[in-house]
């Protein structure tokens, strides 16, 4: 990359950032609510009933879940929200004009996305202490996942964005495919108490091994290795980072 | 080097009902400094032309560079060279104007470029905007905005897409002087519009479109004095005699009728009064872009684009 196109991903990148920082009420402290609140129910009603690990409480066991979640639903909807009001109110003429790289897209979207993200992951973690002890047992595993998370939804939603032409197609997106597949991985419970068949179905969520990998950093303990969850986690991540790549490239639909 | 040059270009669109073909082989070029103009009907392809050339869109086939540069394969070079005014009303709601400014301008690798944003904003009026939200401009301010938008890095070569379409007379001068000092100072431009006094006026040379094919080519005033040279205008209650009304243009009260001469002039005047037409204003004037552009448009089918482009 020339040192030009190292100023135009950056200032792409800076203006993503931007985006949101503006309307960061929305887009950082409602999502932080969200997620303090399931944990006040859930929390309520569980703490003391459901015990995963040994010597961790429920309320603690479900913190890295929410977290890894936030991070994730907010990851997403940086990348897709973003291109979408660009594409419908017509502004994102203004960066087709511009001499940006496909490379240069992908970094500015993926990346604002990941600070969306893990900014959202760790106003979560920061409000949640308050409610149960937890401390990092493998650190480096929480900082693996919580990156390639990120970066996976960061990149999806990348996708989404350039696919859809109506909100509502995002919202269908969001509410059909990110928002069952997050809540199935595994956040709120163990995969391992599940019946047979949805234990089998959990293992071909990729987000399950994002949130038991992330969960692994906190307790030292999961339900698959974290090796295979990394395997998992990385493969996807290049197979979507890949066709995100390929579409920018390409022009779909935004260069006719 | 040619400004920018348009070769064969071919664009075809899918369709439910046959493909549409939208640009059917049009080539010519721009040499530096010049002001050009493209003119044609709504749906002739001006903007598909301007799409191709911006990177909006892709041609089918064919090849548009500027200054040299493939507009596909070395895209980055040729859009540095390019600055593009869309049609559309667009604007980012989330910034003020010096913002949308700064990011633009960084997008091409410009940065600290605060002197320039400022001329910018003074010679477009907008001076005291410039930390106004978008959302908060009128349309004739969000216009100014994306004039700006498109000079922040400088462009040798200006391209306007009907720049002032629904635009009030104030900002029409504006603009214009500002892109005539432009033009002296050796940026090239392009201008697509519908106001043809306004291409007569600025124009140095002019293309016309129909049907994506290019049908006049030539200097303006060359395309003015290869048409009847005068036009007798009057107005008239009366039914017009049928000699006369077949080659008259009716605009309500208004008739227009080429003559080439003065001796056709007298004797158009002698059949009206022979037919007892009541003339008032009477006027005889020579004819302007408008009267060659609908001759054009009306009459000769398309030029076959290899001549046009010789």
């Amino acid at each position: 990359m020339t040192g030009m196109g190292l100023e135009g991903t950056g200032t792409l990148l800076y203006k993503e950032v931007l985006r949101f920082w503006k309307v960061s009420f929305q887009t950082v402290a409602a999502p932080v609510l969200t997620a303090m609140l399931y944990l006040l129910i859930f929390g309520h009603v569980l703490e003391g009933r459901v015990q995963v690990y040994d010597g961790i409480g429920y309320t603690s066991f479900l913190i890295p879940g929410l977290v890894m979640m936030s991070v994730l639903q907010n990851a997403f909807a940086n990348s897709s929200s973003s291109l979408i009001q660009s594409k419908i109110t017509g502004n994102l003429v203004f960066l087709l004009v511009a001499p940006l790289s496909p490379q240069a897209w992908f970094v500015a979207y993926v990346g604002a996305s990941m600070l969306r993200g893990l900014v959202v992951g760790a106003g979560v973690l920061l409000v949640t202490l308050w409610f149960a002890p937890l401390h990092a047992a493998e650190p480096a595993w929480i900082a693996v996942f919580a990156l390639a998370g990120a970066a996976l939804m960061g990149a999806l939603g990348l996708i989404a964005g350039l696919w859809a032409e109506k909100f509502d197609q995002i919202a269908a997106f969001q509410n059909f495919i990110v928002m069952p597949m997050t809540f199935l991985s595994g956040v709120f419970y163990s995969v391992n108490s599940l019946p047979p068949f949805w234990l089998e179905a959990s293992h071909l969520n990729p987000f399950f091994y994002i949130v038991d990998g992330f969960r692994r950093g906190f307790f030292g303990a999961s339900d698959v290795s974290p090796w295979t969850s990394l395997a998992v986690v990385a493969a996807s991540l290049v197979a979507v980072c890949g066709m995100a790549l390929q579409l920018l490239r390409s022009g779909y639909k935004i260069r006719h | 080097m040619r400004a920018v040059s348009f070769q064969q270009v071919c664009k075809t669109y899918p369709g439910a009902r046959g493909a549409l073909r939208a640009l059917d082989g049009v080539s010519f070029d721009i040499e530096p400094g010049e002001f050009f103009g493209l003119l044609g009907p709504n749906g002739a392809g001006k903007t598909t032309l301007i799409s191709i050339l911006a990177g909006l869109t892709r041609a089918s086939s064919g090849r548009v560079e500027v200054q040299g540069h493939d507009v596909v394969a070395d895209y980055a070079t040729a859009r540095k060279a390019l600055g593009i005014v869309p049609q559309e009303l667009v604007f980012d709601p989330f910034f003020s104007v010096r913002e949308a400014l700064r990011i633009q301008s960084g997008y091409f690798g410009v940065r600290r470029n605060d002197d320039w944003i400022d001329e910018l904003l003074a010679s477009l009026g907008l001076a005291d905007k410039a930390d106004a939200n978008m959302r908060q401009l009128s349309g004739g301010m969000k216009r100014r905005v994306l004039v700006a938008q498109a000079l922040v890095h400088r462009p040798p070569v200006i391209v306007l897409d009907e720049p002032t379409a629904g635009v009030d007379v104030e900002l029409r001068q504006t603009l214009w002087q500002f892109i005539a000092r432009l033009n002296r100072q050796g940026h090239t431009v392009l201008l697509t519009t519908h106001y043809l006094e306004e291409a007569e006026a600025l124009c140095g040379r002019i293309a016309m479109l129909k049907q994506g094919r290019v049908v006049a080519l030539d200097r303006t005033s060359a395309l003015l004095a290869g048409t009847a040279s005068t036009m007798l205008g009057f107005k008239t209650d009366q039914p017009l005699p049928p000699a006369i009304a077949q080659h008259a243009r009716v605009t309500g009260r208004i008739v227009q009728v080429k003559a080439h001469d003065a001796a056709e002039v007298e004797s158009l005047l002698a059949q009206l009064r022979a037919a007892g037409v009541h003339v008032e204003d009477l006027e005889i004037g020579r004819a302007d872009l408008e009267d060659v552009f609908l001759e054009i448009m009306q009459g000769a089918p398309a030029v076959a684009p290899a001549r046009v482009a010789a």
